[in-house]
């Protein structure tokens, strides 16, 4: 780019070499577009098909093109340059594809009343709902909230302030790691076998359900809280020492309000980790049909669940229904998948907003 | 009712590294007191060990002697949290809380100790320690406006009047100027002469003129060779420090011809 | 905050018991971590263990135990190795796209959108896998069977539904994308500058650059992340368990009718009809998961700190 003013004959060191113009793979990816259309038009091949073909000639062609122009290194550079684009585009495509799935099969399934009515006595397409999902959604992620956050937040306190280098501390660090890497449905199992014990084996309900979500959630906040504590620099902690404060105090009232943000940032970011978990709940809050805002005792049903349920069970498609519509089950888990996402979705953004908001002040 | 600090014998240890080795010295009440010396001869460490904050650090430990007014510092008896009360630390780096504002971090000491005051009260202390700082004039206006927004200077004066707004009786500074211009340093060391009258101060400072400036009495801290601990060397009034020092060392060392 | 009320007088000793009170609870947090996970273990451990040696129509097609959770364990490790094939090029040429290759406007709303993905609920892939994604990889599978039928991978005959553990598998791949990009980016960008800057003053091209200054610091690093991938898609439930209509059977055959199950999926799909006795084999496979994903886990965290311990000195 630099080297517009040296010209190649006459310098003594040669400071340009052949290159394809800026817009060669800009080209040959129309150009492998076009062609892999026209050959899947022609042979009538469907869209993933088209997707590999022209991907394929794509990365084929630019390092062809490169290697008689630019020589073997800097075909190589292009090859690998086209893999990683292709590699990107690749990945984006289920992620547009899944969204827009969601969102062209779920819109026409929500309203009012599938938002307010819950399941109780439906049969075949009577207008069902699912208020009782959404409401044993958040009645069991709230609750497990409120057992992981106080938990996870002095654990992490331990871990950064007291236990530093305490092989008590290293202790629970590796536990921690362990945590995370418990698979969601054995955290289910395990608040099954934990209150079949206790209450018998029939016993389904909300609350087994917390505590399973919580079991994934703690490692989460402790990691995050952990983090964001780590980032406060020891010249504040310091600085409350000299003025003669109390550790805790300083903790309290120099440390956590300095990385506010963050924690808070890390434990909305769990929450909607675990508001879409569905095995730990069909294992130990079970499903029902009708509304029950008792954690304490009967099953409960939430989102996730529901959505499985509809979909193992669909019901049957009404016979007086146009040819290609789905079963009502069908139906519904694509609307309450919209409500779950968009939930999370907004579960994140208020995350980032908030630590936006709560992030330290200048000026 | 400044205090005078009596050390003797002291040893200062990070875990296993014996960093300052046999430290005897008095720092007198109501004077200015200045510790030069090359880095890491553990200038800081013995400043740190002055009020407690040395044990901050994990494994750090203190051997010796400190008496502060007839009273052993790190006797078991003594709370090490109302020891830092009483002997207040400026740092290098000026470090206000940043999710406080000026008028709150000023009375960050008073209100982190929840100690309960009338609003009036507040006012006062705040007025009073930002006009000790010599700020009250440039932040009269914007007392509710984040600490973080001052320029270096005011930060470190800020600081200043945070640890003075608690009334310690020792007021040790780390190498206070060492991140300011030479604007807001002559006007910190302004500041230091006014505070003298109440205070006892200790001060670590590279800069040699700073120290004449300022200082009744100088401590001059060396290792004692490469690789061994720290020490101090010599401990003389300011006046014969820089005019005819007792050691050899100390006269390289402040004209310049140290290795 | 500060209210008139003259309350607590001022003595010193109190911010010691306040300190004391704080670290107790701070501590005691800690150590109800270590009493949780003991949980876990003892309490799988006694409703599993009995299932270890139930009644032969308990584990019924088979007849016994091991051969039951060992095939059900084949079929897990067989759909997770499935998910990293499919997953680890793509995850490695995304991060390495956000760390080095992408124009800057577009860097960052690509983490952005990789860690929104990691936040769709598995059950939404898990409907969209079988609902949408299936139909569709119907005809490639066809197209697999007929002219790669001589891998035993595709042996075929191609199952008509879409719903096999090929694409129970590409769900899995989507799933753990996010997780293996999000840490090997991490890496990729903290490969020293000086090293990269070194390279690219010798003349390498963009990709030499890569490989001899960004792949050699980051290799444990890249192994750690597909590991951790590695014990996700094993663990994972609901995506195998709506995509898969599956059997305990042990085959490569990736495309056909008959697939094998997941230890998770088995769990979420048997669970509904089981017995008492059943329910005991159920958390007895549950527990030898944990164990195997611990395995995994444990290996990946070994792997990381043997490389910290290189790169720290
Ligand atoms: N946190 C610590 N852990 C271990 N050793 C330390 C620590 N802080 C300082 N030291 C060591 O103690 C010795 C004295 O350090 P100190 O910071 O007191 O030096 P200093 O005289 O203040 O230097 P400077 O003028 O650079 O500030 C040095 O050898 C240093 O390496
Ligand atoms: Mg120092």
């Amino acid at each position: 780019m630099t080297t517009t003013e040296v010209t190649p004959t006459h310098a003594s060191l040669p400071l340009t070499g052949p290159r394809l113009p800026q817009w060669a793979p800009a080209l040959v990816g129309l150009l492998a577009v076009c062609a892999a259309g026209l050959l899947a038009m022609l042979l009538g091949w469907g869209i993933v098909a088209f997707a590999f073909l022209a991907a394929l000639l794509f990365v084929v062609a630019l390092p062809l093109w490169s290697v008689s122009v630019e020589g073997s290194r800097g075909a190589v550079d292009r090859l690998t340059t086209s893999l990683i684009w292709v590699a990107f585009a690749g990945a984006a495509i289920p992620l547009l594809w899944l969204i827009w799935t969601v969102l062209s099969k779920g819109l026409p399934a929500i309203n009012a009343a599938f938002l307010t009515y819950d399941m109780r006595n439906v049969v075949g397409d009577d207008q069902g709902g699912i208020y009782h999902a959404i409401m044993g959604t958040l009645i069991i992620t709230g609750i497990a909230a409120l057992i992981s956050v106080p938990i996870g937040l002095f654990c992490a306190i331990y871990l950064v302030e007291y236990g530093k280098g305490t092989r008590l501390a290293r202790w629970i660090t590796f536990l921690v790691d362990v945590m995370t890497g418990i698979p969601s449905i054995v955290a289910g199992l395990f608040a099954l076998a934990l209150f079949v014990l206790i209450f018998g084996p029939q016993i389904r309900f909300g609350f087994g359900g917390s505590v399973a979500l919580s079991l994934l959630m703690i490692p989460v906040v402790v990691r995050s809280t952990e983090e964001m504590l780590r980032l406060v620099p020891d010249d504040l902690r310091e600085a409350s020492y000299a003025l003669g404060v109390p550790k805790w105090r300083t903790i309290t009232k120099v440390v956590l309000p300095t990385s506010l943000g963050g924690i808070i940032t890390g434990v909305m970011l769990a929450v909607a980790r675990v508001i879409g978990e569905t095995a730990p709940l069909l294992v130990i809050a079970g499903k029902t049909d009708s509304v029950n805002l008792n954690p304490f005792s009967e099953r409960m049903t939430t989102l996730p669940v529901y959505i499985y349920y509809s979909v193992t069970q669909p019901g049957t498609v009404p016979f007086d229904a146009p040819p290609g519509a789905e079963a009502p089950g069908i139906e519904r888990a694509w609307g309450a998948a919209l409500v779950l996402i968009v939930i999370v979705m907004a579960l994140n953004l208020i995350a980032r907003l908030v630590g936006r908001i709560f992030a330290v002040k200048k000026g | 009712m400044a205090k005078s600090i009596d050390v003797s014998d002291l040893d200062i240890y990070y875990g296993d590294f014996l960093a300052v080795q046999g430290v005897n010295m008095t720092i007198k009440a109501r004077s200015v007191t200045a510790f030069i010396g090359p880095s890491g001869c553990g200038k800081s460490t013995v400043l740190r060990s002055l009020n407690r904050m040395h044990e901050v650090i994990p494994g750090a430990r203190v051997e010796g002697k400190i008496m502060v007014d007839g009273q052993s510092l790190y006797d078991p008896s003594i709370d090490p949290v109302a020891v830092r009360r009483q002997i207040g630390m400026v740092f290098q780096r000026p470090n206000p809380f940043p999710t406080m504002s000026i008028y709150d971090n000023v009375l960050a000491g008073n209100r982190l100790n929840s100690k309960r005051m009338k609003k009036a009260e507040q006012d006062a202390i705040v007025e009073k320690s930002l006009r000790g700082a010599n700020l009250w004039n440039e932040v009269k206006d914007r007392l509710n406006k984040p600490g973080m927004g001052l320029s270096g200077g005011q930060q470190q004066r800020l600081c200043i009047a945070r640890a003075i707004a608690v009334e310690p009786q020792v007021l040790l500074m780390d190498e206070p100027c060492s991140a300011l211009d030479p604007i807001s340093t002559s006007a910190i060391e302004d500041l230091i002469h006014e505070l003298k009258s109440e205070f006892t101060i200790v001060i670590v400072t590279h800069n040699m003129q700073q120290a004449a400036r300022v200082s009744d009495d100088t401590g001059f801290f060396n290792l004692k060779a490469a690789g061994q601990p720290g020490q101090l060397v010599e401990m003389n009034a300011t006046k014969k420090m820089f005019s005819n020092p007792d050691n050899e060392a100390t006269e390289a060392y402040i004209s310049g011809r140290f290795g | 905050m500060t209210t008139t009320h003259e309350t607590e007088p001022e003595v010193s000793p109190p911010s010691q018991r306040g300190d004391r009170i704080f670290a107790g609870l701070a501590k005691s947090a800690g150590l109800v971590i270590l009493a949780a996970l003991a949980a876990v273990f003892i309490f799988l451990a006694v409703e599993g263990i009995p299932g270890v040696n139930q009644p032969a129509e308990t584990y019924a097609p088979l007849s016994s135990f091991l051969p039951y959770v060992g095939r059900l364990l084949f079929g897990t490790v067989f759909a997770a190795l499935i998910a990293l094939v499919i997953a680890v090029p793509f995850a490695l040429g995304i991060a390495l796209f956000i760390s080095h290759y992408a124009p800057r406007v577009l860097a960052a709303p690509v983490a952005y959108v990789v860690d929104l993905l990691a936040a769709v609920p598995s059950v939404v892939f898990g409907l969209w896998g079988a609902r949408a994604l299936a139909p569709q990889l119907v005809s490639v599978q066809a197209w697999l069977g007929e002219h790669l039928g001589f891998i035993p991978f595709f042996a075929g005959p191609a199952s008509v539904t879409g719903k096999t553990v090929l694409t129970a598998g590409v769900v899995l791949a989507i799933m753990i994308l996010p997780i293996i990009t999000a840490i090997s980016r991490e890496i990729f960008a903290q490969t020293p500058r000086l090293h990269e800057e070194a390279a690219l003053a010798l003349g390498a091209t963009r990709w030499e650059m890569i490989r001899y200054a960004v792949f050699p610091y980051a290799r444990s690093g890249i192994v750690s992340a597909v590991m951790l991938g590695l014990g996700r898609a094993l663990g994972e439930t609901m995506a195998v368990a709506l995509v898969l209509s599956a059997s305990p059977v042990v085959t490569l055959n990736m495309i056909s009718n008959t697939n094998p199950a997941t230890i998770a999926s088995n769990i979420a799909s048997s669970f509904a009809e089981a017995t008492p006795a059943k329910l005991s084999v159920l958390i007895a496979t549950g527990l030898v998961l944990f164990a195997f994903t611990f395995a995994v886990n444990f290996a990946a965290r070994a792997v990381v700190a043997r490389s910290e311990r290189k790169f720290s000195r």
